[in-house]
């Protein structure tokens, strides 16, 4: 693994693995009564969230808590930043406080990448979502929530996703969760499928290692995996399509479609959840949509994340395992 | 009067021949001039070329003199081997109004280093909706004959068309920044196979070429002569190639970097290369230089856009576009025009002096190289190998993306008017 999570292409078949499976272990830690792993112990951790994303805040808070590191949260509202610090200030002030990794949610494109290469901090930088390039630790989830739903938990360690076929569907143009994926799952041999109306699919895609369909119903067939993206509403004001309603009777997955799956497939959704545009509460409330499932997941794949990053370079399981029966212990 | 004798120069890549400056004027060319009373120049090697003209340089003063004045632009320009620039118009307050125009002229003439020559603004404010006072402009002591809203596209069709019938009165000319705004809206680099993967939002090339298609049409209709900035994409010289076809009075140039760089050098989320109109792709960047080659592309300006440090130091969104461009101007053209074997000097000397002091209506520049004409020379150093340090910039600026890059050749001599701006390679 590389010093920093910046780009879900930057990981390896066997680097991704090796999350998944470190999450697996630390999935089993959370069944436990005492969810807590002494291993980031004087560790500091900060939350540099330029956006809000309580969701995604909170999940990294959970996950680096439960490492027992010390956790900042440093959000951009109501702080320097507001009042125009710049981002090389607020790096240089994290550094200054002793930070050894920062995860950093940015409204553009590439500024984990900025933050990571500039010489700014010493740390590792986790990208939690920047702009509508990458939100790796999404993708990961995503691929540890598939794993677990369509190889299962207990036979899964050390498999990847090779031959299953995932679609992705909605704003792919401005979906940060689309390009992780695309890199990730393709990384893990799944065969990925895009599906938008064509105004919001990238100029460019033609390079990327996956199908583009416009038509949903050509697709939800033979889907392992159908991840529903979020669409705003407001992207109708710019002429990405017509109306809501035009849009989720195309490319909304309703109850109809959904019976068209396999009996095997699952429903994702990164959330938060747009019911009645790009999903109907049907199918959200249905036992096969994964989308809280993906929440606890999330934790899990961050634990694994900055333990990973953070936690030296002994063999992940074996030092879990070390620091779970040190738990226990006590 | 003093006298320079500039030994053994290769006159527009020639035979060696001695050139005598005799005050502002060449007094004489040929070979073994006699050197009484003269300083000696010794040039064994060496290009020499008509001083260089840009066409495009923003100045940034009044108004922005942190990121550059007239004074250090005209020395960044004199180092990169310019007699004469054209500066932008959008300063602030903007170059609208004779006042501004006059302001920056005399600033010009204050320095000594360059001769600067005002762009006027085609509309109030570059805001795209009154035409600016384009013939007061012209008639004041700046005499101003090229009219651009550089920065901003002059979108409107209606107005575009109405400034270039305007300026016909005074044999003017409008440059146009051809951008149009809404393809364009929170553009931040070239729309296409890396900005899909960056996830940044797309500057598309039929956004400048469909501005540059109803230019040409326009400059056709009302007969008068366009002329269009930082030309970028292939599309781009496929219309003005079919427009001078036509026989219309259709100019355009290209800057350096769009000669070099792509859209590639972008995945490094560094901000010295973004720039507006955007780094295109090698597509683009070849059929840019085949354009210059064969003379569709008039000729090169550098756009030179200086920015403070923190402008660059920072996030990709929330950084200024632009690059500084005047001091490593000639090395870039000699690099992909001159070594790649697509052009010699003496078409160096036509795409960065003649004609672009044609396009500007300078009559002081882009002189022949012969005696009785105005000594506005530049000797360049072709063999000469560096690495760019924007740490010795004359420039106020330091947003060069060539910082650690071999570059071929260097100006050693600068003359404006037979007074010496550069000997060996430093201010004078």
């Amino acid at each position: 693994m590389k010093r920093h999570l910046i780009s879900a292409a930057d990981l390896s078949r066997d680097d991704a693995v090796l999350i998944l499976d470190t999450a697996e272990e630390m999935a089993r830690v959370a069944d436990r009564p005492i969810k807590k792993l002494p291993t980031l112990r004087g560790r500091t951790v900060v939350n540099l969230f330029f956006e809000d994303s309580t969701r995604t805040r909170i999940s990294f808070e959970a996950a680096a808590k439960r490492l027992s590191a010390d956790v900042i949260n440093f959000s951009a509202k109501g702080s320097s930043v507001s009042k125009g610090e710049s981002l090389k200030d607020t790096a240089l002030t994290l550094e200054a406080m002793g930070a050894d990794a920062v995860v950093i949610r940015h409204g553009d494109s590439g500024a984990p990448h900025r933050l990571a290469t500039s010489g700014w901090i010493g740390g590792s930088v986790v990208n939690a979502g920047d702009g509508t390039h990458e939100h790796p630790t999404q993708a990961l989830l995503d691929a540890f929530t598939m794993r677990r739903r369509l190889v299962g938990a207990d036979a899964s360690t050390g498999q990847d996703l090779a031959g299953r076929r995932i679609t992705v569907v909605g704003d792919i143009l401005h979906s940060r969760v689309a390009r992780s994926n695309v890199h990730l799952l393709t990384t893990l041999g799944a065969d990925v499928t895009l599906v938008a109306p064509p105004t919001l699919v990238p100029i460019g895609v033609e390079n990327w290692p996956c199908e583009v369909s416009y038509d949903l119903d050509s697709v939800v067939g033979t889907s392992d995996a159908v991840m529903m993206l979020r669409v705003q509403r407001e992207r109708m004001n710019a002429a990405f399509f017509p109306t809501e309603r035009e849009y989720a009777r195309r490319y909304g997955l309703d109850g109809e479609r959904m019976a068209k799956m396999p009996e095997h497939a699952i429903v994702m959704h990164p959330g938060p959840m747009n019911r009645g545009m790009e999903i109907t509460a049907e199918v959200a409330d249905s036992p096969r949509c994964t989308a809280v499932e993906q929440v606890t997941n999330g934790v899990s794949i961050r634990m694994a994340v900055l333990y990973l990053l953070l936690g030296g370079n002994e063999p992940a399981l074996t030092a879990t395992g070390t620091s779970t029966r040190t738990e226990e212990s006590k | 009067m003093s006298k320079i004798l500039i030994r053994g120069a290769k006159i527009l890549g020639g035979e060696p021949q001695d050139v005598l400056i005799d005050g502002e004027t060449i007094a004489e060319v040929g070979t073994d001039l006699g050197a009484e009373g003269a300083r000696v120049v010794e040039a064994a090697g060496q290009i020499l070329l008509p001083g260089l003209v840009d066409l495009h340089t923003h100045l940034r003063e009044p108004g922005r003199e942190d990121s550059e004045t007239v004074l250090t632009g005209t020395k960044a320009a004199a180092v990169g081997g310019f007699t004469a620039v054209h500066a932008m118009a959008n300063t602030f307050p903007v170059a609208d109004t004779a006042g501004v125009v006059e302001q920056v002229w005399r600033l010009g003439k204050e320095s000594g280093y360059c001769d600067v020559q005002p762009i006027g603004a085609v509309t109030v404010g570059l805001e795209g909706r009154q035409l600016a006072e384009l013939g007061a402009m012209h008639d004041s002591a700046a005499g101003v004959r090229v009219f651009s809203d550089d920065g901003k596209c002059v979108d409107d069709a209606v107005i575009m068309r109405r400034a270039l019938e305007y300026v016909k009165a005074f044999d003017g000319v409008v440059a146009q920044h051809a951008q149009e705004p809404r393809l364009t809206e929170g553009a931040q680099m070239n729309e296409g196979i890396v900005s899909a993967e960056l996830g940044l939002s797309g500057w598309p090339a039929v956004a400048e070429e469909s501005i540059i298609a109803r230019d040409v049409l326009l400059a056709a209709h009302v007969g008068s002569r366009v002329h269009i900035c930082h030309l970028s994409t292939a599309g781009s010289v496929e219309i003005v190639r079919w427009a001078k076809s036509k026989g219309w009075n259709v100019t355009a140039e290209v800057t350096p970097h769009h000669l070099l760089l792509t859209d590639e050098l972008v995945r490094s989320y560094n901000p010295v290369y973004k720039v507006n109109p955007p780094l295109r792709t090698e597509a683009d960047v070849m059929a840019l230089r085949e354009a210059l080659a064969d003379g569709t592309i008039d000729c090169v300006a550098t756009d030179h856009a200086p920015h403070p440090h923190e402008d660059k130091d920072c996030e990709w969104g929330a950084a200024a576009m632009g690059m500084v461009g005047l001091e490593t101007a000639l090395s870039v053209v000699q690099h992909t025009m001159v070594d790649s074997g697509l052009l010699d000097w003496a078409g160096v000397a036509d795409r960065m002096s003649f004609r672009p002091a044609h396009i500007g209506r300078l009559t002081g520049h882009g002189r022949a190289i012969s005696p009785g004409e105005p000594a506005n020379l530049t000797l360049h150093d072709s063999a000469y190998r560096g690495v760019v340090d924007p740490a010795g910039f004359a420039s106020r600026s330091r947003n060069t993306p060539y910082e650690g890059r071999e570059l071929p050749g260097r100006v050693t001599h600068t003359f404006l008017r037979g007074r010496a701006t550069v000997v060996d390679g430093k201010l004078a």
